[in-house]
């Protein structure tokens, strides 16, 4: 992924002269890639979009597309496509009409948007749809049309806010193969936004993780989820435990964590452990339940007192408390025996069930 | 007519709202009473008075209307009020567009102000803002004043001429049309012009393809609007215009006050109700009575 089509540098964004909506973001996308920005709300993604796609102006920075600067042109010349949440689709338009559209604005022959819409409506599964109105399709089927409209002429780069935002659970996610089929298809750049760290997970090469603005971490989904950069991040993607630890100077250095005390050699934890506070990331997958055999692999192990359950059938969530430290637990079906809630269960983790970030 | 409009969905959701007990049908007839009551008090047996007359005062007859297709002066006013209705209507939805569109796309102080004035001028009363152009346009007015002040020698006759009443009109009725455009504008969502830009539409381009024709329902409602009330405009014409161009209301009142020909005003009023209620039908026909106020 380092060689980069879509190039940020430094963007910073401020809409009253106050505050900064983008603060300083630089990020390089690769063609053909497909990347998520992903954070909460007010977080700033529409905003970078709406710069990209050139309907706001940066307050300070670049862009660049395939080596050219693109912030001195105007949306409509910079050939990227985007897809509204809201569809917008154009309500007094056939179907066909809508798809058409970008190709009669480009002024392509008759015959070719004929052919190209046909291409497109196939490509979404709407080829017999094409004479309705928006307003007789459902959602999800107007989601697909603004995907064919964005589609259709061949944009160098497709933009896609929250698109699937606005449709049911089940449909969202027919709509996310759906999309990852089409981008495979087609192979073109696609910059997806969405406040859904599941959709984020399934659907992208790289995931960009907004906060106030800010870029926290870009990397694939597995090292954003596994080996996030802050805390910030651990906890917004996956379920998590944080607790708060120090590692002791010297080669030697042990990592302690407050209420338990100390677990390990700083060195079994990988090199590049600091000297210092640190927060300590365990997923609640890596806690293990243990029974009465030794566990000569586990680092630590805490009593923890059951304060509820909840069964998602091929596992089970268990809340509850160790000490001070509220503990998230999550065991497989069926390993779940006597777990009850009110009783008091072990788990304990290894060395590598625990990623440090350092801070405090 | 508003309120033969605002009747018509209490009939038909009235039922539905209340439990089907026995005897629970009758409530939503004895709520509809008091508008029933006022609506025939007021309106159905006026106009069907007014009718009455205009068969049978002084004799059972059809003459006052053969008359007034006959004599061409009535013709000629019958048409006199169809064009300069036209005309005020064209005139305003040229200036109410640009001006509504600026409202409905901006979102600033900009915005704000020039909506507070729309909304002002719509809430003073039509017989001030007449006073006003006779005030105006008047020999001792500002207008006069200017045209001598720049060495033109004696101004112009502007009051008393259908250039003033047309004006009039024109500045009355703008209000109205300003606000059927911009309750229809407002409701057109930014982001189909910024889809129409993104699929490589330019400014141009994006309006005539976009927005112009989901703006179209607001030019149909003003039209309909700012015509209708024209073609009965009385008190702006009677005091700004002149008697050679009169408006077919000026005849209804110049046949009862000067000649007390009630029979033959009458038929001309009914004239002007049929004529208002035909282009009522067209528009209830292709776009619906129930959408003319937004
Ligand atoms: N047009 C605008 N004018 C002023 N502030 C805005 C505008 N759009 C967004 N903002 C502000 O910028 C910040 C980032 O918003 P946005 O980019 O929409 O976030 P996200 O898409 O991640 O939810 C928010 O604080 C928001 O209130
Ligand atoms: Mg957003």
């Amino acid at each position: 992924m380092s060689d980069s089509y879509l190039r940020l540098r430094n963007i910073v964004k401020s809409y009253d002269g106050i505050s900064n909506a983008v603060d300083d973001i630089s990020i390089d996308i690769a063609k053909g890639e497909f990347i998520t920005f992903l954070g909460p709300s007010g977080s700033g993604k529409t905003t970078t979009l709406m710069m990209i796609a050139g309907f706001e102006d940066p307050t300070r920075g670049t862009i660049d597309l395939d080596g050219k600067d693109l912030t001195a042109q105007k949306p409509y010349q910079r050939n990227i496509g985007m897809v509204f949440q809201n569809y917008a689709l154009f309500p007094h338009m056939t179907v066909a009409k809508n798809v058409a559209f970008p190709l009669r604005m480009r002024g392509a022959p008759r015959a070719d948007i004929g052919r190209r819409v046909a291409e497109a409506l196939e490509l979404v599964g709407l080829s017999r749809f094409s004479e309705r109105h928006p307003r007789e399709l459902s959602g999800g089927q107007q989601q697909r049309v603004a995907l064919a409209r964005g589609l259709v002429f061949r944009p160098d780069v497709l933009l896609l806010d929250e698109p699937l935002g606005a449709l049911d659970k089940n449909l969202r996610e027919q709509m996310q193969v759906e999309l990852k089929r089409i981008h495979r298809e087609v192979g073109i750049t696609m910059v997806y936004v969405t406040h859904d760290q599941t959709e984020a997970m399934t659907m992208s090469d790289r995931v960009a993780v907004f906060n106030h603005g800010r870029l926290e971490q870009v990397a694939p989904p597995l090292e954003v989820y596994g080996r996030p950069l802050t805390r910030f991040v651990g906890e917004f993607i996956g379920d998590s435990n944080f607790l708060q630890g120090r590692i002791e100077a010297g080669a030697n250095g042990k990592l302690s964590i407050d209420g338990i005390g100390p677990v390990c050699e700083a060195s079994k934890l990988g090199a590049g452990a600091p000297a210092g506070p640190v927060h300590v990331l365990i997923r609640p997958e890596r806690l293990r339940l243990i029974g009465t055999e030794p566990r000569p692999d586990l680092v630590a192990t805490v009593q923890m007192r059951v304060e509820g359950t909840v069964n998602y059938g091929d596992s089970l969530l268990v809340m509850g408390q160790s000490g001070r430290i509220p503990l998230r637990v999550r065991i497989a079906g069926m390993e779940s025996g006597d777990v009850r809630e009110g009783g008091t269960i072990s788990v304990g983790w290894r060395a590598d069930d625990m990623h440090l970030i350092a801070g405090s | 007519m508003a309120g033969v409009v605002t009747a018509a969905p209490a009939t038909a959701t009235g039922p539905a709202a209340v439990p089907q007990g026995p005897g629970a049908g009758a409530v939503p007839w004895l709520l509809l009473m008091p508008a029933t009551a006022a609506l025939v008090l007021l309106f159905v047996l006026p106009i069907g008075y007014v009718l009455l007359l205009s068969f049978t005062d002084p004799q059972v007859s059809l003459a006052h209307y053969q008359r007034i297709f006959a004599v061409p002066l009535y013709t000629r006013i019958l048409f006199n009020t169809f064009a300069t209705s036209l005309t005020v209507t064209v005139i305003c939805l040229l200036l109410a567009y640009p001006l509504a569109y600026v409202i409905s796309r901006r979102n600033d102080w900009i915005s704000l102000t020039l909506l507070i004035c729309v909304a002002v001028c719509f809430w003073t009363g039509f017989i001030v803002r007449t006073y006003a152009w006779l005030v105006i346009l008047g020999n001792k007015g500002p207008v006069a004043a200017v045209w001598q002040g720049l060495g033109f020698g004696a101004p112009p006759q502007l009051l008393f001429t259908s250039f003033a009443s047309t004006l009039g009109m024109t500045h009355i009725l703008l209000p109205y049309m300003v606000l059927a455009l911009y309750s229809v504008m407002k409701k057109i969502d930014p982001n189909l012009l910024r889809a129409a830009a993104s699929l490589g539409a330019r400014p141009n381009a994006a309006f005539r393809a976009v927005f112009l024709p989901l703006s179209l329902p607001g030019v149909v409602n003003g039209s309909i609007l700012v015509f209708t009330i024209c073609l009965g405009f009385f008190v702006t014409p009677i005091l700004l215009g002149t008697p050679k161009d009169m408006m077919i209301s000026q005849l209804v009142n110049q046949q009862i006050e000067e000649l007390l020909a009630w029979g033959f005003a009458s038929a001309i009023a009914v004239v002007l109700l049929v004529a208002t209620s035909i282009v009522l039908a067209i528009y209830n026909r292709f776009v619906g009575l129930d959408r003319l106020w937004g």
